[in-house]
Order: structure tokens, then sequence, then C-alpha cells
């Protein structure tokens, strides 16, 4: 407390520099200061030569109407919807590859990370000629080719393989049949619904009472006969309240809601592909990390192969796998900006693109898109930072 | 890659903008010795680049126009193709300083995105092609297809008014260049290629089979097409101008490049004279040589010339003179006076 009164007694203006403790804060303010100038001076530059051209900024061109169709559309979207939907509608896009992308990436990465450590020879060869292969071509020579192959390979829609009824695969898109939900469908979904909740009542009972006794239940088989099977059996009891509607050929196309375009496809496979190399490797280095002692220690004590795995392994392995995953998902979003190469209709084609184009709002435009980008990534990043957390080793 | 090339513009915008705008853009040109020319990325007759890699075409000769009118030689050009999509932004970022590659004029082009197209040097319409063995003789027929289309064009905007008009669906198939455009329409991606008619006549003369392709009647749009500068720099707007209309006066007069040096010695007729530099000072007023007009036509050709050469109808393209034949034959061409 003396202390304290003393400094504040003797301070000096010299001391904002001389004395290291303030000087560290006077520092850093300098430097924020620094930056900041730097940004206006760069948006005051930009609004003047903006001026210049004759052009003014502002966004009241969103509410335009729009005046261009979009291929593949999550909302309802037409050409005299305004280009904030348009815009929407490419977002929607984007999330909708990115999603999906993550989802496939991390399955086909932790089934090719896993293979990669067989023992048998070939399949670890072939594995690592696959990751090699995948992760050192650029992804957009990869979208084109996937594009490319399935443009090119696939039979035109009046040809389309049909394999079963009402599935069509053509050059134009890969076609299922769209159910048809009746009225007495709701029960199916309270049987679905009823399913989940009772099985984490049951997982909770189950824990305690293995804590209790020690006794087992098989919780996993369980949870998933009931979460499937119980709607199952309520469908048929309800006399299967669905019906399929099948897509038809039409004069030009095959007409039927539930398609998977081209483009979709082939952005999808590539990122998810591209990334999954990636992503296997991740998984390997995650698991060698796990000293083998670990799996030996599990033995000696009588566990279970795969429960060691589950128990020991993996949790261990976790912990080196997670952040760099994160990377990896924050670099498929991006990634997937490539769209624009084969058409396919995200953030980057419609705002960026198009709108961009008919409205000449360059600076508008991709200050939106830059922003959309920004917040998807910081939103994977906390996630993947929560999930992190929750996955960490607890030191006891 | 294009997305790139418009990121590098939108910054370029804010660094050198201010620059670009008003300056004497001339003054550069002449500084720095060349024309910075603006083309498609390749439409067959319009602009291509011939075995020696150098931009050919009905466009590119435009450019070579102003080059010819400037330096007096057709090659102090240097070409920047852009697609649909990065041309405005190329331009309005001074990137270029003209841009020859099949634009529609339009009031919102010429108003809002702040350009001056300085005239038309062929007047288009959007039509359909679709192979013949769909067996569409109309363009009404075409509900349910999916149109092959470039971003960023008004052809996109066009067809999905057409389509609306007419209460018929379609899945537009976004592609960026007209060579894309060429592989997904012969790969059976899409039923329609829609564009300008010119370019379709164009695209088609290029296919392996053109006879298997038909282009529907329907016309479904006006797409006068010419050459743009920035706004705010008229002086150098005039000399783009009258570089074409140059071309333009030169075939109604019957002045050619074979004849020229012919009508310098011997013509009496003074708007041939005026356009020629033999008498007046048209030159000096534009700011150029007094030769200008004359090294135009000798150089680079009348405008009949430059049509015959690349898209007319002893070319591969084929494409007949229509309404773009001179006002007194019937068409649309048509220069206001020399003097």
């Amino acid at each position: 407390m003396a202390a304290i009164e003393q400094d504040s007694e003797s301070f000096s203006l010299g001391q904002l520099w001389s004395d290291k403790r303030y000087r560290a804060v006077v520092t850093q303010i300098l430097v924020v200061a620094g930056v900041f100038l730097f940004i206006a001076y760069l948006a005051t530059n930009a609004v003047q030569n903006l001026e210049a051209l004759g052009k003014t900024f502002g966004f009241e061109f969103l509410w335009e109407p729009a005046s261009y169709d979009i291929n593949q559309a999550l909302i309802d979207y037409n050409s005299r919807s305004p280009h904030i939907r348009a815009a929407v509608v490419g977002f929607l896009n984007t999330i909708v590859v990115a999603v999906a992308g993550c989802a496939f990436a991390t399955v086909l990465g932790f089934v090719f990370g896993v293979l990669r450590l067989s023992h048998n020879w070939l399949i670890n060869r072939i594995v690592y000629c696959f990751v090699e292969f995948t992760r050192n071509v650029p992804v957009l020579v990869q979208i084109l080719l996937w594009h490319g192959i399935i443009v090119h390979t696939l039979p035109p829609p009046r040809d389309a393989i049909n394999p079963i009824e009402g599935v069509f695969l053509s050059n134009r898109g890969f076609y299922v049949p769209e159910p048809v939900f009746e009225p007495a469908f709701w029960s199916v979904v309270v049987a679905f619904l009823g399913a989940i909740v009772g099985m984490f009542f049951f997982s909770r009972w189950a824990k305690k009472h293995q804590e209790a006794t020690g006794q087992i239940y098989p919780v996993f088989s369980i949870g998933v006969a009931a979460i499937v099977g119980l709607p199952l059996i309520v469908f048929f009891i309800a006399g299967m309240p669905m019906s399929l509607e099948f897509p038809e050929m039409g004069t030009f196309n095959i007409r039927g809601d539930l398609v998977l375009k081209p483009e979709f496809t082939a952005l999808w496979f590539a990122l998810s592909v591209y990334t999954s190399a990636f992503i296997a490797e991740i998984v390997r280095a995650g698991i060698q990390s796990v000293s083998h002692g670990q799996t030996e220690a599990s033995y000696a004590l009588g566990i279970k192969p795969n429960w060691t795995m589950r128990l020991i392994i993996i949790p261990q392995a976790l912990r080196v796998i997670v952040p760099p995953l994160t990377s990896q998902y924050l670099n498929l979003t991006k990634n997937s900006s490539l769209a624009i190469a084969i058409g396919y209709m995200d953030i980057v084609a419609t705002l960026g693109g198009i709108t961009l184009n008919q409205t000449g709002k360059e600076m508008e435009c991709m200050m939106i898109v830059l922003l959309i980008y920004l917040s998807i990534s910081l939103v994977i990043s906390a996630f993947m930072n929560w999930y992190n957390k929750r996955i960490a080793l607890v030191e006891r | 890659m294009s997305k790139l090339k418009v990121l590098l513009a939108a910054s370029a915008l804010t660094v050198v903008g201010a620059a670009g705008a008003n300056a004497a853009t001339l003054d550069d040109i002449k500084a720095k010795g060349f024309v910075q020319c603006g083309v498609s990325t390749g439409v067959p007759g319009f602009s291509f680049t011939d075995d020696a890699g150098n931009w050919q075409g009905f466009d590119p000769a435009v450019c070579q126009g102003v080059a010819a009118a400037i330096f007096g030689d057709t090659s102090k050009v240097k070409y920047t193709p852009t697609t649909g999509k990065t041309r405005f932004t190329a331009l309005a970022s001074g990137e270029i300083d003209m841009l020859a590659r099949n634009t529609t004029w339009t009031l919102s082009r010429d108003a809002d995105l702040g350009f001056t197209f300085v005239g038309v040097n062929y007047y288009d319409g959007q039509g359909f092609m679709v192979p013949k063995a769909l067996g569409v003789s109309s363009a009404k027929q075409l509900d349910g297809a999916s149109v092959c289309i470039q971003t960023g064009t008004t052809t996109e905007l066009n067809l999905a008014d057409y389509f609306r008009l007419n209460n018929m669906s379609y899945e537009p198939v976004p592609i960026e260049t007209n060579e894309e455009a060429r592989t997904n329409y012969l790969a059976g991606r899409c039923d329609v290629y829609t564009t300008d008619a010119s370019g379709l006549a164009a695209s088609r003369a290029a296919f392996d089979d053109p006879s298997a392709h038909t282009i529907l009647p329907e016309i479904i749009s006006k797409e006068p097409l010419g050459p743009l500068v920035r706004e705010g720099d008229e002086p150098w707007g005039d000399i783009v101008r009258w570089t074409l209309n140059a071309m333009i006066t030169a075939e109604e007069y019957g002045v050619s490049s074979a004849n020229v040096d012919d009508m310098v010695a011997n013509s009496d007729n003074p708007e041939i004279r005026r356009l020629l530099g033999v008498e007046g000072n048209m030159g000096e007023m534009l700011g150029l040589d007094a030769k200008w007009g004359y090294n135009v036509i000798k150089q680079v050709g009348n405008y009949g010339e430059v049509f015959e050469k690349y898209i007319g109808s002893n070319t591969p393209i084929g494409l007949e003179r229509g309404i773009n034949a001179q006002y007194k034959d019937g068409g649309l061409i048509y220069s206001p006076p020399i003097r």
C-alpha cells in the first residue's frame, strides 16, 4: 500500500518511457493507435477513390430485385427476389457444402487414418499412396477433375442409370424418390423422440448401476435398437403413413425435388477427399502419440481390446487430434469458395459474383463476403475450442 | 482464378482508383507506349489468339485501330483477357484503358457503373442453340430445360425474364467463359446454350460437327455491342469513338486498306480528305497526328473489311451483314460526319 502511494507521488512524464511497467502499456497503446490510423487511412482512401469514380457507398442495392436465377436454392427464391435473398441462398449453399464436406471428410479421414496404421502391408501402402496423391494435388484441380468425371462419364438424363426404381444417376444429377408424409406420420416422430429421451435416462441409469454393482449393459446396442426399432414398429402399426414420390422423366430433364446436382457432388467429393488426406495423417499422428505402454498396461489389467481403444487410446489421441482438425475444417470451409470454378452457386458466386457484377458495388459486396467467411470461421473455431475443452485430459 | 482477379481489382480500386479516373489517359498511354485493351477470353472470330499467340478478331481490331490512330502502329497494344465478371472491375480500376469485348450497352452500365460507351460495332440479340437431336424448333418449347449461361452478363438477366414471362421453368447452369460453355454444352450438362446470336454462330463454327446444332429463331433481346471506356476522360473517349467512326466512314465512302494511298493522292471528296488528314485539322482536334485516320484504314482496314475478314460470310463463322450493314444498304451502321 505504501509503495503504491510512493509511486503515485513521484510520478513524472518521463517515467512513461523509462519505467518498465508503464512502457509496456504505452507501447501497446501506440501500436493499437497506429493500426487504427492505418485502417482509417485505407477506409478514407477507398471512400475518396469511390467518390472520384462517381460511385456511392451504400447497401440499398441489396433490396433491389436480383433478376437472375439460381439453380440450387434451399429457400424460396426466384429472379424477382432481392439481392439480399440471393445472398442468403448463396450463404446457405456455402454452409451446406461446408457442413457436408466436414462430416464426410472426418469419416473418410478417420477410416484412412486407422487403415494407415494397419499391419496389413497392402492396405497400409494403398492408403499411403492415396494420402500422398490427394494432398499433393491442388484442390482446384481436384474439383475440376471430379466435375469432369461426373459430367463426361455419366449418361445424359434420357439414358440415366436406373439401378432401382426411382433412383436415377445422370450427368445432370443424382435423383432419389421424395418421401411424402401423411398426417399420421407424427406418431413415428413422437416414437423417435421418445426413444431418444428414453435412452438418455437408460444410459444414465446403466452408468449408475455399473458404478454400484459392476454389472455392464450393452448400452450402445440397445440404444441403436431402440432409436431405430421403435419408430419402425410404430411406422408399421400406423399403417405406413408415408409414400414415395418417384422422379420421372420430363421433356428435357428428370423431374424430382430430391437431387444432388453435379456441381454440388463434385465440390463435396473434391473437398472431402482432399481434406480427408490431411485428417488421416492427423488421426495417425494422434493414435501414434499414445505410447504403446498404455495399451500393454490396459491389457495387463484385463481390459478387452475394443474397450482399451475406447477408454484408453481414443481419449488421449483426441487431445492431439482436435486442434489441428479445427484448422482442417476451417480450410475446407474457405476452400469451398473455389465453387465458382464449376458454377456451384455459393456466396462468392451469388453476392461476390453476379450481384457484384450487375450492381457494380465491388467494395460493399466483397466486404459482406469477407465478413461472412470470417463469421463462419469464428463459429467453427468457437465450437471446436469448446469441444477441445470438453475432451481435454482432466488432470487429477 | 477470376475470383482472385476480382479481389485484386477490388484492392487495386482502392489504390489506383483516383489516379486512373480523371488523369489524361492519352498522356499515360503515350508515356507507357501502348494501349492496354480488355478483350474476352476467346470467342471464335470475335477475339482469339492466332498461331503466333497474338490477339486477333473483330474486337481486338478496334484496339488495333486505336493504337494505329495514336502511334501509327497496330502492334502497340497489350491485351488483358477478361471474363464477363471481371471486365468491369478491370476497366473501373484502371487496369485497362478500354474494353472491346462484346459488351452490351445499357443505361445502368453507362450511368451507374460509370462507363462511357463510345459506339456500337455489332448489333446483336440473344438467341438459343440446341442440338438438332432434341427436335426443338422454338424457344417456347424449352420448358424444363437446362440452360448454360455465362454469369455476369445481360444474357443472364434476359434469360430469367424470358422464362418467367413465358411461365416456363429452367435450370440455369452458370459458367465463366465461352470455352467452358462449349465443354459443358457438348458434354450434355445442359440442353441449351444461350448468348448473343453472333457468339452462338461463332461457337458453333468451332464444333466438330456444326450441322448437328441449330440456333432457334427467337431473338429475345437487343444487344448493341461496342467498345467502352471509363467515364470522366472525354478526350480519351473521343479518340476511341472516332477511331470506330473513321472505320465506318471509310467503308461508307469506299476507302479501304487497298486503295487508301490512291485516295490520299487523288480523291477530291472533302469528307475523305478530312478523314485521311489531307485537309482540315481533325487529328489535331483529337490530340493526334494528322494522319491518324489514314493509319487506321491503312493498317486495320475499314469496318466492312474487318467484318469480312473475321466474322463475315466467307469465314467459318459465316455471319451475314444483316442489320450490321451500312445505313445506306438498309442496316444500322452509321457514323456521324467527320467535319
